[in-house]
């Protein structure tokens, strides 16, 4: 599997974009607080955390005795700007084509 | 589960730690000189011309670049003092907008850089920015002063640089401005 590919899967279950989310709001979270607004098994949002770490979304920082998760957008952004961006590239051009075109009739 | 979608709201920055982390095809050495020497810092992301001393209370300084000149603004932006320096694996240093005086006035922010090599010649690069009671630097470095969208900060720095380092150019000199 390449990073983008864990990026994707991560990214495609709708409990894992709850906890980005939650992350989102307010970064630098134990388990023990994320597992409080979800209705899943501590095992169960320890699972879905271990699959985010791996594709890069989140990051875990030892504080004292606390584990702290961290959102890491970086992963999002590589996926964006370099296979995302591709696509919607066409669009961007075509705008600007037809901004030229329409000063030029203007001009 | 209340929701599953994704929140606008406005994230709580200001009162916590960011960490953001990018694997890059490059040796910890290269990654160390590319945050480290004014060769390469002029190469990527806001392209300051920094200026460290690499030793426990040495001083750190980021220098306008041309662009920024021609804008009006010359001399130190950012400032600070080197904490710890384990080159290629850790710079511990504390850093400060100080081209801005509300931002000068916040005081010091508390930045690590952590560099790990990994497998197939693919080294770990970990920003843990410490911005605890610093909300003003904490919107910055989160990206959203540039307004939404066009993103900034960290996130645009790192990916910026793992381009210089894996392709040989950035991102920003890529950019074609119409």
């Amino acid at each position: 599997m390449t990073d983008d590919d864990r990026v994707f899967k991560a990214l495609a279950d709708p409990t894992r974009r709850f906890l980005l989310d939650r992350l989102f709001a307010r970064d630098g979270r134990t388990l023990t607080e994320l597992e409080s607004e979800l209705e899943m098994t501590r095992f169960g949002v320890m699972k879905h955390l271990r699959l985010l770490e791996e594709a890069g979304l989140v990051v875990t920082r030892r504080q004292g005795r606390e584990k702290l998760h961290y959102l890491n957008p970086v992963p999002i952004r590589l996926v964006h700007d370099r296979w995302i961006d591709k696509f919607t590239e066409r669009r961007v051009s075509a705008l600007t084509d037809l901004k030229r075109q329409l000063e030029e009739e203007s001009a | 589960m209340t929701s599953t979608m994704m929140s606008n709201a406005a994230p709580d920055i200001g009162t916590t730690t960011q960490v953001y982390r990018v694997f890059i095809k490059a040796t910890p050495q290269k990654i160390w000189d590319a945050i480290t020497k004014p060769e390469w810092t002029q190469k990527f992301g806001y392209g300051l011309r920094d200026e460290f001393e690499l030793r426990p209370g040495g001083k750190y300084r980021g220098y306008a670049n041309e662009g920024m000149k021609a804008m009006g603004m010359d001399g130190v932006i950012v400032d600070g003092e080197v904490i710890e320096a384990d080159p290629p694996r850790k710079l511990v240093m504390t850093w400060r907008m100080a081209i801005d005086p509300s931002m000068a006035a916040e005081g010091f922010t508390r930045l690590t850089y952590e560099i790990e090599e990994g497998r197939g010649g693919v080294s770990r690069l970990s920003v843990i920015h410490d911005l605890a009671g610093r909300p003003g630097h904490a919107a910055m470095v989160a990206g959203d002063k540039q307004g939404p969208g066009t993103g900034g900060g960290w996130i645009w720095i790192l990916d910026d640089l793992k381009s210089l380092l894996e392709t040989g150019s950035s991102l920003a000199q890529n950019v074609e401005w119409k």
